[in-house]
């Protein structure tokens, strides 16, 4: 639901809340899901991005949320400088997708120590997203909410595991979804919170029994 | 935002006697769980961003496309040296929103009000006044909550994207915030603020959303200027005791069944209207051909 800062808002850098706000949201958004720097990016556009993308700058758009800028900022037209300057490696392409939004990016991104992630994301309008895909597995989140990502093994009692992290650490769960690729695989578990979460929550998190990797989205602050 | 109708906003203000625009900061303060201040202070940092929106306008810069950039500076020009026709609050006006407009093409920073395409309406209103002492911050700021109210209400009922409703569920919805946060602004109660919303909408219906290559730029940073001068007029309509004859929520879900009946080529596709004129298909393939 819509509050009266998503009418009278957000403040950016035009022309467009889809094409251009939404595109450095869903940057930012893979940057942070990968926990740092990509120092390479492969950035795929769909449907209306691809078509209108370049009028738009959300090619640029999406390359300054990589470089971890906020729809504001007055650098998103320079971004391609910025990357150059930065040593970050992009290029970007068209793509057909099924059954997807029109405004859908599939980002590719890589971290300086080889890791590798891949989020599909949509701009579904004012400049708010949706992450579609991580890595090829279904999910559904926005970024309105602070958001963990653990990635784990499907073995029982792991999810309580880590919401008793979020209960002792006092953080209340907004949302939650969870799926696996199959039965004893990898499970990525999206939980949304009302609360930020310390470094050293995360951090625990990370260290339990069954989980492969945590990553921490922290919502924009105003 | 939990307020579904005016009508419900109408029976809160009559329920609670407070004023149109505390009725949708308690609304705020009760679903972001924030204080009457923190609300207040984000509100005070929008209109800060829409008043800088109006003093960065640069009138050198040109969009993507070349087609935009530059208006403003005319408007402003030929109002200096010359007896406008529209006086001097108007042409101050059409000068914002075209400003507003064009910085949006050219990648400058605005407010989204309540899109990208519109952010020229509510400053070019806005400002002027402020500017010239017809109203203080603190006033501005109560307006900005009764827009955005407003704005909700249609986001919620209709639709406010081109791409969902055409141009009138933009520049419309635009005008109409516009047009209720003037009328408050000049003391209109409730009901006033419900009759300007409702004309400014209903002048605007059916207007399509045909930019020329998909580029936020022509028709759209123009359309900034009847959605502003379009605002101004229905509110001194309602001030002046002129009432719409469709009440205000009918008026909104007839703008959102037009919306939804109008044709996939008038909603944001660059498939019809003024972007499949001949000068439109030649812009577009020059856009192509760039690329």
């Amino acid at each position: 639901m819509l509050d009266i800062f998503d009418i009278l808002g957000p403040v950016m850098v035009g022309p467009s809340s889809s094409h251009t706000a939404g595109a450095v949201r869903l940057g930012a958004m893979a940057r942070a899901l990968l926990g740092g720097q990509p120092v390479k990016a492969d950035i795929a556009l769909h449907g209306s991005f691809a078509e209108t993308g370049q009028g738009h700058g959300t090619d640029r758009a999406l390359v300054a949320g990589l470089l971890g800028m906020r729809p504001d900022d007055l650098d998103i037209p320079r971004s391609f400088e910025i990357a150059a300057e930065r040593g970050m490696e992009f290029k970007i392409y068209p793509v057909q997708l099924r059954d997807a939004h029109p405004n859908t990016a599939v980002l590719k991104v890589e971290d300086a120590a080889g890791k590798q992630l891949t989020v599909q994301g949509t701009s579904i309008g004012g400049g708010r997203i949706r992450v579609d895909k991580i890595n090829g597995v279904d999910v559904n989140f926005t970024g309105t909410y602070n958001t963990l990502v653990v990635r784990h093994q499907d073995v029982a009692g792991e999810l309580s595991r880590i919401t008793n992290e979020l209960a002792v650490g006092g953080v209340n769960i907004a949302n939650m979804s969870l799926c696996r690729s199959r039965r004893g695989g990898d499970v990525l578990t999206i939980i949304e919170t009302d609360q930020k979460l310390q470094p050293d929550l995360v951090q625990r998190i990370g260290t339990l029994y069954a989980v492969h990797d945590v990553t921490y989205y922290e919502k924009e602050d105003v | 935002m939990a307020l579904e109708s005016m009508q419900e906003i109408f029976d809160k203000i009559e329920k609670t006697q407070k004023p149109f625009w505390q009725v949708i900061l308690d609304t705020d303060m009760d679903e972001r769980e924030v204080t009457a201040e923190e609300s207040m202070e984000r509100m005070r940092y929008t209109w800060k961003a829409m008043l800088e929106s109006v003093d960065s306008y640069q009138s050198e810069r040109r969009s993507v496309s070349g087609l935009v950039g530059g208006d403003g500076r005319k408007m402003r020009d030929y109002a200096a040296g010359t007896e406008s026709l529209c006086g001097p609050y108007l042409q101050e006006v059409i000068a914002t929103a075209l400003s507003v407009g064009e910085s949006n093409a050219c990648m400058c920073k605005i407010v989204a009000a309540p899109t990208a395409g519109a952010c020229g309406v509510l400053p070019a209103v806005m400002v002027p006044l402020y500017k010239n002492g017809g109203a203080a911050e603190e006033e501005i700021l109560r307006a900005l909550y009764v827009a955005s109210g407003i704005g909700a209400v249609i986001a919620f009922r209709a639709c406010i994207a081109g791409a969902a409703g055409g141009c009138q569920a933009e520049i419309g919805s635009a005008s109409a915030m516009a047009a209720g946060a003037l009328t408050a602004l000049r003391g209109g109660d409730a009901a006033q603020i419900g009759n300007a919303v409702a004309m400014a909408l209903k002048n605007l219906m059916g207007l399509v959303c045909d930019p020329i290559a998909g580029l936020v730029e022509v028709p759209c940073v123009k359309r900034n200027v009847v959605g502003a001068v379009n605002a101004i007029s229905c509110a001194d309509m309602a001030l002046a005791g002129i009432t719409s004859r469709v009440p205000v929520d009918q008026v909104i879900d007839c703008m959102g069944d037009v919306g939804r009946r109008m044709p996939v080529e008038f909603r944001e596709t660059a498939l019809g209207g003024l972007a499949v004129t001949p000068f439109g298909q030649s812009v577009k393939e020059q856009m192509n051909q760039r690329s």
